[in-house]
């Protein structure tokens, strides 16, 4: 084991501001990702249900051209 | 000959109706693998990796720079790759894991960058010095803001994916050129007033720790872009039989 | 083939000439940015000749930036870029043709001028020659890497930034090179090396940037 005690851990040798800044933003960052990236999910969820009831279901299916036919290219070839 | 049965097999999952449930069903394998392995490689860097004789403690933050700077890098090659395949085979998938790998590539290149100052301090006696890996990385992060600011202002997805891939492509091209030409930039003006180069000797559990930290980059990144990706699928194939089942599914609660 | 080239060229050059205020736009945009800095970092002298190579090399590369969105524009709103890709002609060719009439309308200008400023900036006179020539390789370059640039960003809101966004870090290389011949040839290390990168850079960018753009200008076309 590396450290006498927990302070001492703390203090990585009185680089302690350099260290656990470094960590500190890195796993806050990594944290704020995943938060923002299952946000987006419940956000994407809410409003796709929402559009599909103000066009109607029928409507929603195949009605536009942008999202493409329900079964792709690359698997029709074979 | 199998072969077309096996490429159909693994191209399979091109299609987005069958890479949305699969990335479903990876990525808490993906995130867990992450979770553990950072522990561990947290508890090798901080409690087994003996102290530096010449830098002391402060070479720690070397368990996330290097993996952090090691990600960025790779990232932006894997979203190159995934353009090209995109423009070459036209497949849709390719171009959303290329976009959902921007913003992660742009996070650790921002983390390396940020490391690398708090660690340049103590040891260099300055946040920033115009190194030229330290100036490479930053023209790294630019290339990753020009890519997701030109995807997002495209309204047009099938336009937005193009040119985004055209983008990174030249990118990419660009990346060793840029690095050639500010490492040939540094030695001109730097001298040897810093000397990264010379690799201090490292005891073999600080490259362990180093490793496992790298693995679990790989792993929560995986994982992220999965998740992210999931989204943009559900997104872009709102118009389709399949995203309207899971929406109602998700509606009444249930597990996608 | 080289009667389309031909012909895009004459036609671009003869609408740079009729909207010849723009040119002259960009060219006093050049002058300006020089001329500031003097005030920024103080009139000494030797200061100034260390960061002239820097300085106009920076100013250059930022009214190269500004006309960019030109390139395109004006054919995008009336339809003869769509009438050019449509065409059997091979789009590189006619790109090529647009960029070199592009350089030789903004790019050349500068180029013409940059001595004169140099000499405001109190740059060694041995190093102009050098300056010119690091200049007239570099530019083109810039122009090739724009295009590009220019042809993603066509038509959309903000593409001016975006652009800037885009091309910016692409163009430190040239950067580098560029202004690093001058200073090499001003303190006396020779700036053969520099130069031969610098024509060593135009001739990949010729190769690829034209094929790049064209492809450019169809997705943001389609």
């Amino acid at each position: 084991m590396q450290w006498e005690s927990w302070s001492a851990f703390w203090n990585m040798g009185g680089a302690a501001y350099f260290v656990w800044g470094s960590y500190g933003v890195t796993f806050a960052l990594m944290a704020l990702e995943l938060v923002l990236v299952l946000r987006r999910r419940k956000d994407t969820i809410t409003r796709l249900l929402r559009w599909r009831r103000a066009v109607g279901k029928d409507s929603a299916r195949g009605s536009a051209k942008e999202g493409g036919t329900p079964v792709p290219a690359m698997e029709s070839e074979t | 000959m199998n072969s077309p049965e096996r490429s159909r097999s693994l191209f399979r999952f091109a299609a987005p109706h069958n890479f949305y449930p699969l990335a479903g069903r990876l990525a808490p394998w993906f995130a867990t693998a992450a979770l553990v392995l950072t522990v561990a490689g947290l508890w090798l860097g901080f409690f087994v990796a003996p102290t530096d004789a010449t830098q002391g403690e402060v070479y720690r933050v070397i368990f996330i720079h290097v993996p952090a700077a090691w990600m960025s890098m790779f990232v932006y090659l894997v979203m190159a790759f995934w353009s090209a395949v995109g423009l070459v085979m036209n497949t849709r998938l390719s171009f959303i894991m290329s976009q959902a790998l921007a913003p992660t590539g742009a996070m650790f290149c921002f983390v390396a960058l940020w490391t690398g100052a708090l660690w340049g301090k103590p040891t260099w006696g300055a946040y920033w010095v115009w190194d030229a890996r330290l100036t490479s990385q930053l023209l790294l992060l630019f290339l990753y803001f020009g890519f997701i600011a030109l995807t997002r202002a495209i309204e047009d997805p099938r336009r937005a994916d193009r040119a985004g891939a055209i983008i990174a492509l030249v990118g990419a091209v660009n990346v060793p050129i840029i690095y050639f030409s500010v490492q040939w930039w540094n030695t001109l003006h730097q001298g040897a007033s810093v000397s990264l180069n010379k690799a201090p000797s490292m005891a073999t559990t600080m490259l362990l720790g180093m490793l496992v930290m790298a693995i679990a980059a790989w792993m929560y990144t995986i994982a992220v872009v999965l998740w992210r990706a999931r989204s943009m699928i559900l997104e872009r194939e709102r118009h389709t039989e399949w995203v309207g089942a899971v929406l109602e599914r998700e509606a009444q609660g249930g597990r996608a | 083939m080289l009667s389309t080239f031909l012909a895009v060229l004459r036609r671009d050059l003869l609408l740079a000439w009729r909207g010849r205020a723009d040119v002259l736009v960009t060219l006093a945009f050049f002058v300006i940015v020089v001329c500031l800095f003097p005030f920024g970092v103080g009139a000494e002298p030797n200061q100034l000749r260390a960061i002239a190579p820097g300085v106009l090399w920076v100013a250059a590369l930022l009214a190269c930036l500004l006309s960019l969105h030109r390139l395109f524009a004006q054919d995008h709103a009336d339809g003869t870029l769509e009438q050019l890709l449509l065409s059997s002609e091979p789009a590189a060719l006619w790109v090529a043709a647009k960029v070199l009439a592009f350089w030789l309308s903004t790019g050349l200008p500068v180029v013409a001028v940059a001595p004169g400023l140099a000499l405001l900036l109190d740059l060694e006179q041995g190093a102009l020659p050098v300056l010119v020539l690091s200049l007239a390789l570099g530019t083109p370059i810039l122009g090739l890497l724009g295009a590009v640039g220019a042809a993603l960003t066509l038509g959309l809101r903000g593409g001016g930034m975006l652009l800037a966004l885009l091309v910016l870090p692409l163009f430190v290389p040239v950067l580098i090179f560029g202004a690093g011949a001058v200073e090499a040839e001003a303190s006396g290390t020779g700036a053969a090396a520099h130069l031969l990168l610098l024509g060593g850079g135009l001739a990949g960018a010729l190769a690829l940037a034209p094929w790049a753009c064209a492809a450019a200008l169809r997705i943001s076309t389609d």
